[in-house]
């Protein structure tokens, strides 16, 4: 067993043979948080008092949901046969909407800790992520995790692991983040299994952003890794995509805790803070170079964030409409993928059509706008981008249902994924069901053991923005895991729904749908109107409709009485604190013409069941 | 009344009222609610603040009520002097409950006799009492006369025995007819209560109360849709599936017949729950309540009004015969009303009325609505036209509707 490290060594001064850089790679309850906290205990960088469960998942939202966003690195030493190292650990966020940020993360590290759930086995995340490791080069570290829980199978899990990145299941590590069995070990195997970093010390500075933060006192936070060449405090630096110089206020490593240093040098990780206050201006992914003596050529792997998923954010209360603008620009700071503009809704009134990286994506944007900025939304059906060429040849990108052409269409085009599977052998004929009624085309299918099953899936995107995962969910009783990547797109035959009361048309209700699933939608929605719709002084039909062809319809009856029977001296104030509640309860109805709807209503009809219960819970 | 007392500021313990309850003090009328907290049987569908014989005892105890409501007599006395207020002869009494004829004739009489004997009465003054058709006879009836009573408001609520087995109803239908006569030969005028939409009651169940009640001639009906209010046995017994639970479609049909049956037997609506022979006959005391008059309610629970302040006493009868034995307020809690809130009371009490509302008495928004409203088929076109809102038969079955249309915003 190491001892802690009695030294450590110094940023700016560290010699590149004793630098290992490393990340882990997990699903999102596999113990990747606890096993990192284990870690920083157990070299030293945070004392055992100061422990508080998940030292590294900063927000909120991240400690219920138990996952990480936001990747952080922090430097840690560790003392192996009388040498101490300083041990890169760099946090990757956990979810598939975030592919692009751990590709990042990984190119900044050279090897990888690939943690499984000992009771679980590997998820389709996981694997996903595996591969990208694996492409990218690294050194792969297979772990099973909590081998403490009596639901462990760590022989069966370990051939699993061996089979996938080749080699012995004796060599697979066993850990538990939770007592701290087999942590020690893990470090030492870091220092002597992964490959120190490797790069031109008299070269041009060349650093890649694997993460950009924005923090309120100190503004953007530039995690970088450095390649070539040294970053000192006071120089000027150059962003190469693009061209934009900042000085450098400040270089330092954290350990957690942000210091300062002399600089980074080769194969060295930390953070960099030149005073901007918007992280767009440093890019994951971007390579920062000094302006006096520039690189010539930025590191590869470079791609600005693409939103996949769009969908219109509307305060509950318009008068809310400013806190909302406020608050997505706040937002922005810190979230480079997160893209909107203002869009106007008849049945919703003022708000946002707000872009982003997959369904995870908008649920925790949503969550922090209502959490931290204590506003009530309402966000409409997700939808993708389609590319609608009308018969003059002019193109339309549309990420709203309300701006779909009403002319002479020629072509539709829609975003697809490659979609990947993995679940035990039993429930492969519930997801090929699935997924061939999502208008999937299978990709081929694998063993990843003799129970356990990898199936691949070309899918539209609209067909697994809504529901999807909840279904995949629910027919594998909690079993199935689902990674996705874009794959292009396709021609599709699809069609505009619209839902109208009383012949006027709630554009938040509007869905574009393949066109034999148009019928399904449409009687759908307006049976799910008609029971969130409370009955009105009038008959109130709905409808839904393609164009001006009804394809179903539904009618709520005229209510016949709304009238307290008695109400004599001892009902009066009851009566009247009614009347002033009702009151109240009409500001929160959105008039469509004639009809009110509650609020409620657009919630309840723009919300799948499933995520309804999961509500609930 | 309801038992469930609303939330409120705490009441002085003097009584005092504050001094805008004299602002038009001369233009309202003053009347007297007693209520008499006991019943033989609790009904499952009651939730008014009542008790069986048994259940009390003190100041509190069916003996001894008659001197603790007379308690309260003296000290509206004193408070109303002290708080400035100039002495009003009644102009209405009203003796409700709880089944008031559950106590002997002599105490009813006794505490009327001690209000009238403090404050006087109005000639032709209006002084009912709710009756049950189990707790009278014809010599009860005389003596309630004699002591000044002059109506009589029978609880019959349905002519048909397996409705009023649900309703827990004691009374034999055949009854109602001797009482009613009774009633008639003592001079007092005869108003009958009316329930439908008991669960369980057919149309023809509700036909046949309506055409029993009618063929008593009475002076006044009140017929009122179920409520089924929390916590009583009924809303037990709908939630336990014991029986079916409430239905207001088949309310608004059974309110229909009624309008129409009772219109037919020559009586007219002066209120959405309310019937008349003659514009005289309606309930004056309640018109009173509608029309934001003064009222002091005796009792336990009892609501009282007086120019814009609301009060209501504690609830239970123990509580309040020791708060009048110690001499402080019986009241649990009042509010005193600003004026957009009386306005709003007034334009949702008003509505309701046969006579309707002024139309150039409500704001911008509510003079607006009104045009929509008679487009809608809910208020008269002709008594808009000459500047009142009346409720049409749909608009009365919808006036909680219309008044959240015509309120100030």
């Amino acid at each position: 067993m190491s001892p802690m490290a009695r030294t450590a060594p110094v940023p700016a001064a560290t010699d590149p043979a004793i630098i290992r850089n490393f990340c882990i790679i997990a699903h999102i309850d596999h113990g990747k948080s606890t096993l990192a906290d284990r870690m920083l205990q157990y070299t030293g960088v945070v004392k055992s008092r100061d422990m508080k469960a998940q030292y590294l998942d900063r927000m909120d939202i991240e400690r219920e949901r138990g996952i990480t966003i936001k990747s952080q690195a922090v430097r840690m030493p560790w003392e192996l046969e009388g040498t101490s190292y300083a041990l890169n650990m760099i946090d990757t966020p956990g979810h598939v909407d975030f592919t692009y940020e751990v590709s990042r993360s990984l190119a900044a590290c050279e090897g990888a800790i690939l943690l499984v759930d000992a009771a679980q086995g590997i998820e389709a995340q996981t694997l996903a992520n595996l591969y990208l490791a694996m492409e990218n080069n690294l050194t792969i570290i297979p772990v099973l995790n909590k081998i403490d829980l009596p639901a462990a199978q760590p022989e069966k899990y370990a051939a699993e692991l061996a089979n996938l990145i080749g080699g012995d299941p004796e060599d697979v590590l066993r850990v538990s983040g939770k007592t701290g069995a087999g942590v020690e070990a893990l470090l030492d195997k870091i220092v002597r299994d992964l490959p120190a970093p490797v790069g031109d010390p008299d070269a041009p500075a060349r650093a890649m952003i694997f993460d950009s933060v924005y923090d309120t006192y100190r503004g953007v936070v530039t995690y970088v890794r450095v390649v070539d060449g040294m970053l000192h405090p006071r120089e000027r630096i150059q962003m190469m995509s693009t061209r934009a110089t900042h000085e450098l206020l400040e270089i330092g490593v954290s350990s957690p805790e942000p210091t300062p240093s002399k600089g980074l040098g080769v194969g060295e990780v930390g953070y960099l803070i030149t005073g901007v206050k918007d992280v767009r201006q440093s890019k994951v992914g971007d390579t920062v170079t000094n302006l006096a003596k520039p690189a010539s050529e930025s590191l590869a792997g470079y791609a600005d964030a693409k939103p996949m998923v769009f969908s219109g954010l509307y305060p509950l209360d318009g008068t809310d409409y400013p806190v909302l603008r406020d608050a997505l620009e706040k937002l922005m700071l810190n979230d480079a993928a997160l893209v909107y503009e203002p869009e106007t809704s008849a049945a919703l009134g003022f708000g946002f059509r707000v872009g982003f990286l997959g369904l995870l994506h908008l649920e925790i944007t949503r969550e922090r706008l209502e959490r931290e900025y204590n506003l009530d939304l309402i966000s409409t059906a997700p939808n993708v981008e389609y590319e609608v060429t009308l018969e003059d040849k002019r193109v339309i990108h549309v990420t709203n249902p309300s701006e779909y052409p009403t002319g002479k269409i020629s072509e539709v085009r829609e975003p697809m994924v490659s979609a990947t599977i993995l679940a035990p052998n039993e429930f492969v004929g519930a997801i090929m069901e699935l997924c061939q009624s999502r208008r999937g085309v299978m990709g081929g299918m694998d063993y990843l053991s003799e129970d356990r099953v990898e199936i691949r899936y070309r899918l539209p995107l609209a067909e697994i923005v809504f529901d999807f995962f909840d279904i995949l969910k629910s027919k594998t009783r909690g079993y199935g895991s689902l990674d996705w990547k874009a794959d292009g797109e396709q021609v599709a035959d699809l069609v505009k729904v619209d839902i109208m009361l009383q012949g006027e048309q709630v554009d938040a209700f509007s869905a574009i749908t393949h066109r034999d699933k148009a019928y399904a939608y449409g009687v759908m929605m307006t049976g799910k109107l008609r029971e969130l719709i409370p009955r009105q002084q009038f008959e109130v039909p709905i409808q839904a409709a393609i164009g001006s062809r009804i394809i179903a319809r539904e009618s709520i009856r005229a209510i016949r009485k709304d009238v307290l029977a008695k109400c004599y001296g001892g009902d009066i104030t009851r009566k009247r604190k009614l009347l002033e509640k009702q009151k109240e309860g009409k500001k929160r109805m959105k008039m469509v013409g004639r009809v009110e709807v509650p609020q409620e209503a657009f919630i309840a009809a723009l919300t799948t069941d499933e995520s309804k219960d999961k509500a609930k819970k | 009344m309801p038992s469930v007392l609303p939330l409120g500021d705490p009441a002085p313990a003097d009584g005092l009222l504050p001094p805008q309850v004299l602002d038009g003090v001369e233009s309202r009328k003053f009347g007297l609610y007693v209520h008499i907290p006991f019943c033989a049987v609790r009904c499952g569908y009651c939730d008014f603040n009542t008790y069986t014989a048994t259940e009390l005892g003190g100041g509190a105890s069916q003996d001894a009520y008659a001197s603790t409501a007379i308690s309260e007599v003296e000290f509206a006395v004193r408070a109303m002097g002290a708080s400035g207020l100039p002495h009003r002869p009644l102009s209405t009494v009203f003796f409700g409950g709880g089944t008031p004829t559950l106590l002997p004739a002599e105490d009813l009489a006794r505490i009327l006799t001690s209000a009238v004997g403090h404050w006087g009465i109005e000639a032709g003054a209006e002084v009912t009492t709710e009756a049950n058709p189990d707790s009278v006879t014809p010599e009860s009836l005389l003596l309630l006369a004699d002591a000044g009573f002059t109506r009589v408001s029978f609880g019959m609520q349905s002519a048909v025995p397996h409705v009023l087995k649900v309703l827990d109803r004691t009374h034999t239908p055949s009854r109602v007819p001797l009482v009613v006569q009774w009633a008639r030969d003592a001079g007092l005028a005869v108003s009958l209560d009316l329930i439908y939409g008991t669960p369980g009651e057919s149309m023809a169940d509700w036909q046949t109360s309506l055409e029993t009640a009618l063929s008593y001639e009475p002076d006044h009906i009140s017929a009122y849709a179920l409520i089924v209010e929390e916590g009583t046995k009924l809303a037990a017994q709908i939630r336990r599936g014991e029986v079916p639970g409430i239905d207001d479609d088949d309310h608004a049909a059974k309110y229909e017949l009624a309008d129409q049956l009772i219109s037919a037997a020559g009586l007219n609506w002066y209120e959405v729950s309310n019937w008349s022979r003659t514009p005289e006959q309606a309930c004056k005391h309640n018109l009173a309540y509608w029309r934001g008059d003064d009222w002091w309610g005796i009792g336990p629970g009892a609501h009282s009004h007086m120019g814009g302040v609301r009060w209501w006493n504690v609830k239970h009868p123990t509580a309040y015969a020791n708060r009048l034995g110690e001499g402080v307020s019986p009241a649990a809690g009042r509010e005193t009303l600003d004026a957009g809130t009386r306005e709003v009371e007034r334009i949702m009490l008003e509505a309701r009325l046969g006579t309707g509302l002024q139309v150039d008495a409500l704001d911008k928004v509510g003079r607006h609505a009104v045009a929509g409203l008679i487009a809608d088929g809910l208020v008269e076109p002709a008594a808009a036209f000459q500047g009142r809102l009346v409720l049409t038969l749909k608009g009365r079955l919808l006036a909680d509707a219309v008044v959240r249309r015509i309120l100030p915003e």
